[in-house]
């Protein structure tokens, strides 16, 4: 993975002291509190109902088991010993005292980490595939390009104070979209021309939260070293005529469906016309650069599939379904991907204790090569296992509470914080997840129900990613009441889309049952392996509106 | 005299913002973009002959874009671009197109709701003056240049990015 050279650790330490320096004036009453708001919230604070949250930025998902233990260290003594994972393959802290939080980034600073642009009207962390570098079936590695982004994005002088929010994520499998790509403000698809180049097919003016909408694409073949020459023009443009007198329309999907992506393609490539030519394009050298950072760890030459492998899956159940969920097929023979669920039940979805981090970090030294990844679907992942460890790796995990065998499985749900933790939410959303949790353990059943995403926010901010899930939940507040409103039909991968409402919203003590409702009504029309977004796309909406609303109270209003 | 900053020190300000009905004088003075797109005729003569003379100072405000000026700019011994609120971030791209696209040299000066922790952004962008909100600090203010001893991105001061300076 990537490591800092002189200067881009000065840069780090240099807004330590700035953030530090930021927080003396506020506490000493020189900043208001307004003014300070956008200063904290680019640094990833927010003020939440009991305390801070401090949003620490994981670039592209990528760990490493000294980074893993500063953040354990973090949660013991900072916070109430555990962390939580996020949608935007951050961590976050929900206790940690304000005015600690700059000796905390001076801590992260030391393993070249950083909470920067986490928040705020600014651009934020580049996601891309958690799987970026080990399987076969991507173009090339996108985790360069992420990185070639995430320095360029950092402290852009131009770009601190956008219209909202601005997110990108890079995408290098043709086929999956495990990144969510075209839901973001710009997706970057990495693709190759007729001609054998490498480049990029650009997509601007996705987005969920109030109006979730796919993104568009505003340029077919965009070369290699016109990325941020080109992400400039997008941005400038959007920065100047994104509108800025209501935020729930700022974005820049609102921009680009105002003026048509034809238009808007147009602005763009005439800003471009100024900018491609100039010091901003890529030299070769850098792309390379940047590109050794990620090179193969030493790989053994080794037997796909050894015996003392698969042995252990013969003779141990429980291993073979583990395995047939979260682990799978890497690029070198020999090796295999696993991801483990922070799903447990009881505990919120993406949480994680200190001692949990510790040990993970110990697991990643000891199976893969040090390094480890956070997932959007707030999961962890060890990359680089080799096969023939796998049995005793899952022994491990299981004593540690990671390895629960649900991946892509009903309960390995995505959850935003909810109202438990959140200022801005309209309702709880972990006590769903917690319910969901205890309606839905019986694993015979998970793994015969088979892949769904089931995706629950506590507000239209979205978060939980509500619009993308098979099953969406959104928590939303009738006079002061908490209700959920059920969208299906939702899907992120290459097929995205954007889920339809089910009906009108149900009071939380029925959301076990209705859920469970929507599920027989899958079991029982499902043809022979057809999946839950299949079956959802052949018999439409009707089937499970009468399921879930009879006749007889089809008018009664939650 | 109002005190400004100036090339990251502390000066008199020389310059009037005046009323878009006001007449106008000999001294230094500033109007509104939306006269100067107006005047027509003998008032644009005059407001022509004055700009000639670097007596006339030009203000962008709140979504004036930088190409509505264009290379017009370049006649101008002032550019005041308007941050109505610190937050509103439209300022920087008019600045770097003022300068990196039209050719502007003059004094190039952020005016409104200007504060110490916009002052880095603001100097890479190009405004080399800052009109700051009253109540910011100015002898504070002249330290917010020095943030970042070198950051990532090209700027107006120097085309280069780091991926062209590191060696």
């Amino acid at each position: 993975m990537y490591v800092y050279d002189d200067f881009d650790q000065r840069i780090i330490n240099e807004r330590v002291a700035q953030f530090q320096d930021q927080m003396n004036r506020y506490l000493d009453g020189k900043i208001p509190e307004e003014e300070f708001l956008p200063l904290r919230l680019q640094n990833g604070i927010y003020v939440q109902r009991y305390a801070p949250m401090l949003r620490i930025a994981v670039p592209y998902g990528m760990l490493n088991s000294q980074q893993l233990r500063k953040m354990a260290e973090i949660a013991r003594d900072y916070d109430r010993g555990y962390a939580h994972f996020s949608t935007r393959q951050n961590l976050q802290y929900n206790w940690p005292k304000l005015e600690e939080c700059p000796e905390i980034l001076g801590k992260l600073a030391e393993v070249q980490m950083h909470a920067v642009q986490t928040s705020g009207n600014c651009i934020r962390n580049t996601t891309t595939d958690e799987y970026a570098g080990v399987i076969a079936e991507e173009l090339v590695d996108p985790r360069p390009y992420c990185e070639i982004i995430r320095q360029w994005s950092t402290f852009h002088p131009e770009f601190a104070f956008l219209p909202r929010k601005f997110k990108i994520a890079v995408n290098s499998v043709e086929g999956a979209d495990r990144a969510a790509t075209r839901m973001h403000d710009v997706g970057i698809q990495i693709i190759r021309n007729d001609a054998g180049e490498l480049g990029y097919r650009v997509y601007a003016g996705g987005g969920l939260g109030r109006t979730p909408i796919l993104s568009s694409v505003v340029r077919e073949f965009l070369p290699e070293e016109d990325l941020l020459t080109y992400l400039d023009a997008i941005i400038r443009v959007y920065n100047q005529f994104g509108r800025r007198d209501n935020k729930y329309k700022a974005r820049i999907k609102i921009l680009v469906k105002a003026l048509g992506v034809e238009r808007f393609s147009e602005l763009v490539e005439a800003e471009w016309e100024h900018l491609k030519d100039g010091d901003g394009k890529l030299p070769s050298e850098e792309l390379e650069r940047i590109k050794s950072h990620f090179t193969e760890p030493d790989y053994l030459a080794l037997e796909a599939d050894p015996s003392t492998y698969t042995d252990a899956l013969a003779s141990d159940k429980a291993f073979a379904r583990w395995v047939e969920r979260n682990v799978r097929a890497h690029k070198k023979p020999g090796y295999a991907v696993a991801t483990f669920a922070l799903k447990q039940k009881g505990t919120a979805p993406g949480d994680v204790t200190d001692s949990q981090i510790f040990a993970f970090a110990d697991l990643a030294d000891k199976y893969s090569f040090g390094e480890a990844r956070s997932t959007h679907q707030q999961n962890l992942v060890l990359a680089d296992v080799e096969q023939a460890k796998l049995y005793a790796l899952w022994q491990e995990a299981k004593a540690l509470g990671l390895a629960t065998p649900t991946l892509g499985l009903l309960t390995d749900m995505i959850c935003c914080p909810g109202g438990d933790f959140c200022a801005l939410a309209n309702a709880k959303s972990l006590p769903i997840a917690e319910a969901l949790q205890n309606e839905f353990d019986d694993l015979d059943y998970l793994h015969d129900l088979g892949d769904i995403d089931l995706n629950i926010s506590g507000c239209m901010n979205a978060c939980g990613h509500h619009h993308i899930g098979n099953i969406g939940i959104l928590g939303v507040d009738k006079k002061g009441e908490e209700f959920y409103q059920v969208s299906l039909g939702g899907a992120s991968g290459e097929d995205a889309a954007v889920g339809k409402i089910l009906g009108p919203s149900f009071a939380r003590n029925r959301m076990a049952e209705i859920i469970r409702t929507i599920l027989d009504v899958y079991v029982d029309q499902r043809i022979d392996g057809e999946s839950f977004i299949e079956t959802f796309r052949r018999i439409g909406m009707d089937a499970f509106k009468a399921a879930v609303y009879p006749a007889k109270d089809s008018q009664a209003k939650a | 005299m109002t005190q400004i900053i100036l090339d990251k020190q502390i000066a008199n300000d020389e310059w009037i913002l005046v009323a878009d009905d006001a007449p106008l004088s000999s001294n230094k003075e500033v109007i509104n973009f939306s006269r100067w797109a107006a005047a027509e005729g003998a008032d644009k003569d005059a407001l022509v002959t004055k700009r000639d003379a670097g007596t006339l100072g030009i203000q962008l405000n709140a979504g004036d874009t930088a190409d509505l000026l264009a290379n017009e700019s370049q006649g101008f011994a002032l550019i005041n671009v308007e941050f109505p609120k610190f937050a509103d971030g439209r300022g920087y791209s008019a600045a770097r197109l003022l300068r990196e696209r039209f050719g502007y040299t003059g004094q190039l000066r952020a005016v409104g709701d200007v504060l110490f922790d916009q002052l880095f952004f603001m100097m890479r962008c190009g405004f080399n003056a800052m009109a700051m909100r009253a109540d910011q600090d100015l002898d504070l203010a002249v330290k917010g240049f020095e943030t970042f001893s070198a950051p990532y991105q090209a700027d107006v001061n120097d085309t280069r990015p780091l991926f062209r300076r590191r060696s």
